[in-house]
């Protein structure tokens, strides 16, 4: 007898245990944002979980470079987490082809986004969607207010004008001109190629020209960014050849360089790190008066795992990531990380409120490489990383980079 | 065990006890070491078209051998592979053998101090070698300039890491700082063993110092060096952990210092925007597996059955 009332008890307590399981949905995001970590914790997860609260969060973020090997063997493997932050393009929509993510196309608010933005994350005949758009990053040059003042040197608009600033820095040798090195070598392509590119291949018109056959990478637009990387060698710091990412930021946050070449991303990091005023300016165009270009590049989205335990729950805070009031959270938080749904979002840090008033004065883009271009073997990114700190190092002259990468390119592209 | 159990196992001809005492370890390693080999060696014969896994035969192999970018990094990971071992080979072992045969001299003063600071560096995990030697020799921060400066030298200093010409022997350079304490302790095992009789009737016959260590120690330990050589190359090649934590998946600058095992990795599981390939992967697993196996069949069947023993 009293075995059998023990028996029950415990059997009741199994059960209210697994219903309270049920009930108290406990979500997992995977993503490569590690320095979002505190954000997360503190001030996004907490505003979803008041609104949600049988819905628990949790973010487990992977290192950069790692989080795409990561994920797909986690995915493979059936133990990823049941929201997937995407990578734009191939990397997610592979994922979607293999059936990892799910379709996010009869969710209500995938209306707040503009085709645009979207297309980071479709099939590319656009007939599904699979991540709701995050966040996009811009480019530009991130400079020290007080070393451009000491030294009377004004905003440069033009390229005449920006390397006339560089000669100053240098001559006066108070500052390191420009703080980037080539050891990690995407800071060349991504910081380097495809922040002031362009402005020499005219945005999304070459960009699509480039994935239609239209224009090649040999072309005078693709070819002229590397010449003008090949001049920013000069005014790198000492041994910038091993010289990595951190260094560089250090070095610029640190006051010891006046110019950062950067995407926004950095704001947030920056304004904890410097303790001068910073300012930001947009890739310099040829002649005064020249349409200009930014890169504009739709960076996180997030997507479901389409193997997730709580399809329910995970839908609920992609419908609320996908709202007003998380991109406010977001774009207030994370300056530098620009919302992307149609209504815009009041930002208040004045460095991120620079950079994205551009979108007004230019026209946008996204990097050159990523749609599409990246599929084959070899992978074009990769090989811009390459062909970018080639130039940079002068060990090759900027036609024969774009031979290079237009015969990589040819090799598993037909347009 | 009935009695009459028993006199029909004692009369069958198969002795039982055997394939019983073998299955675990024989189990352990097949579930472990055998599978996944035979696996991998399998997977390399696939290829994923359209989302199906198709029978592709050896083309993986013509492509990774033959066939435009794939080939030529496949080159150039084994060629960097090779200057790697090399590098061991000429100032790994060497050194390790000079250390061994100091610090086995008996009249010298704090040997086993020496001992586990020399072999110290063996036993730290490769992110911090990789880590702190990338401080070491930044051209920021580091310690490297400023100590060359110091004696008059600054002029030497190049930025190692990021140069093509230097990167790979700069990285083979700070593996064989880290590795050489094992030549080193397997080396002073085999020296210590050597009895002091051989060494004493050697002295009789006037042979003493360095010709001591030249023709009676030398011959004595060379089966040893043989076993350094071998371990050396199979570390090698299988190597990996150091050039990712100190140069990332890419190998920079410009692939200098991919070898096999970064490219392994960059392959199978992807890298940036290049998405993984797990049949190529598998393809230069394969690869790696052969060129292992031929090298260790050369040592064991051409080196190691004709080097001399002596028994003393």
């Amino acid at each position: 007898m009293i075995q059998k009332s023990l028996l029950a008890a415990l059997v009741g307590v199994a059960l209210t245990t697994s219903t309270a399981w049920a009930e108290d949905a406990t979500l997992i995001i995977e993503s490569w944002r590690n320095d979002d970590l505190a954000l997360w914790q503190e001030k996004i997860i907490p505003a979803f979980e008041a609104q949600h609260p049988n819905i628990k969060v949790k973010f487990t973020p992977s290192a950069p470079t790692e989080y795409n090997a990561a994920l797909n063997a986690k995915l493979e493997a059936g133990s990823a987490g049941d929201l997937i932050t995407c990578r734009p393009f191939d990397a997610s929509l592979a994922l979607f082809e293999a059936g990892h993510l799910s379709d996010l196309d009869d969710m209500e608010s995938m209306g707040n986004f503009s085709d645009v933005a979207k297309s980071a994350w479709q099939t590319d005949d656009g007939s599904a969607s699979f991540c709701v758009p995050m966040a996009s990053v811009i480019h530009g040059f991130i400079y020290n207010k007080d070393a451009f003042n000491e030294l009377g040197i004004e905003v440069p608009a033009t390229e005449a004008e920006f390397f006339a600033a560089l000669d100053k820095i240098k001559e006066d040798g108070n500052y390191l001109p420009m703080a980037m090195g080539t050891n990690d070598q995407w800071e060349a392509a991504t910081m380097g190629y495809n922040n002031i590119g362009p402005n020499y291949w005219k945005g999304e018109e070459g960009r699509l020209a480039l994935i239609s056959g239209k224009q090649k990478l040999t072309d005078e637009g693709w070819t002229a960014p590397y010449a003008t990387l090949a001049k920013w060698g000069d005014y790198l710091g000492d041994g910038y050849e091993a010289q990595t990412y951190p260094d560089s930021q250090n070095l610029f946050t640190l006051g010891r360089a006046a110019i950062y070449p950067a995407g926004s991303w950095e704001i947030s990091g920056f304004n904890t790190q410097a303790d001068f005023e910073m300012g930001a300016f947009k890739p310099p165009v040829q002649n005064a008066g020249d349409t200009c270009y930014i890169s504009d590049h739709t960076d996180i989205g997030i997507g479901m795992n389409a193997a997730s335990e709580n399809p329910e729950a995970a839908k609920a805070f992609l419908t609320w990531a996908a709202g007003p009031d998380f991109a406010s959270i977001f774009g207030n938080a994370l300056p530098g990380f620009f919302p992307l749904s149609e209504k815009p979002v009041d930002l208040e840090d004045p460095l991120a409120k620079e950079f994205v008033s551009w979108r007004g004065e230019c026209e946008s883009t996204i990097r050159s490489t990523y749609q599409i271009l990246s599929r084959g073997t070899p992978n074009l990114e990769n090989d811009t990383w390459g062909a970018s700190v080639a130039a940079i190092k002068g060990t090759s002259s900027p036609e024969e980079l774009g031979k290079k990468l237009q015969e990589g390119l040819d090799s598993w592209y037909k347009p | 065990m009935a009695p009459g159990l028993l006199k029909i196992y004692m009369r069958s001809n198969i002795r039982w006890h055997i394939p019983i005492f073998l299955a675990p370890a024989v189990i352990v390693y097949t579930v472990v070491m055998i599978f996944p080999l035979f696996n991998t060696l399998r997977l390399a014969l696939y290829s994923r078209i359209d989302q199906e896994r198709v029978y592709v035969g050896l083309q993986n192999f013509q492509t990774l051998f033959g066939e435009g970018v794939w080939s030529e990094q496949f080159w150039n990971a084994l060629a960097n592979n090779l200057w790697f071992f090399i590098i061991h080979m000429l100032v790994q072992n060497p050194i390790g053998i000079a250390l061994a045969a100091i610090l086995s001299h008996p009249r010298l003063r704090f040997a086993a101090f020496y001992r586990s600071a020399i072999f110290i560096p063996t036993i730290l995990s490769f992110v911090i070698v990789g880590f702190a030697w990338k401080l070491i020799l930044s051209p920021i921060w580091g310690v490297a300039p400023s100590i060359l400066d110091a004696v008059g030298l600054k002029s030497w200093f190049a930025p190692w890491l990021g140069k093509e010409s230097y990167a790979l022997t700069t990285l083979a350079l700070i593996s064989v700082w880290q590795f050489v304490g094992i030549p080193m302790m397997l080396i002073y095992a085999a020296l210590l063993s050597i009895p002091e009789e051989v060494l004493e009737a050697a002295e009789i016959d006037g042979i003493t110092g360095f010709s001591s260590f030249w023709r009676i120690k030398l011959p004595l330990i060379l089966p040893s060096i043989g076993i350094i050589s071998i371990l050396t190359f199979v570390g090698n090649f299988n190597a990996f952990d150091l050039i990712y934590a100190a140069q990332g998946a890419l190998a920079g600058p410009n692939y200098s210092t991919d070898i096999l095992g970064t490219y392994l990795y960059r392959t199978f599981f992807g890298f940036q925007l290049q998405l993984g390939d797990p049949h190529m992967g598998a393809a230069i697993a394969s690869a790696m597996f052969a060129i292992i196996l031929i090298g260790v069949c050369i040592y064991l069947f051409g080196i190691q059955t004709r080097l001399r023993r002596y028994q003393y």
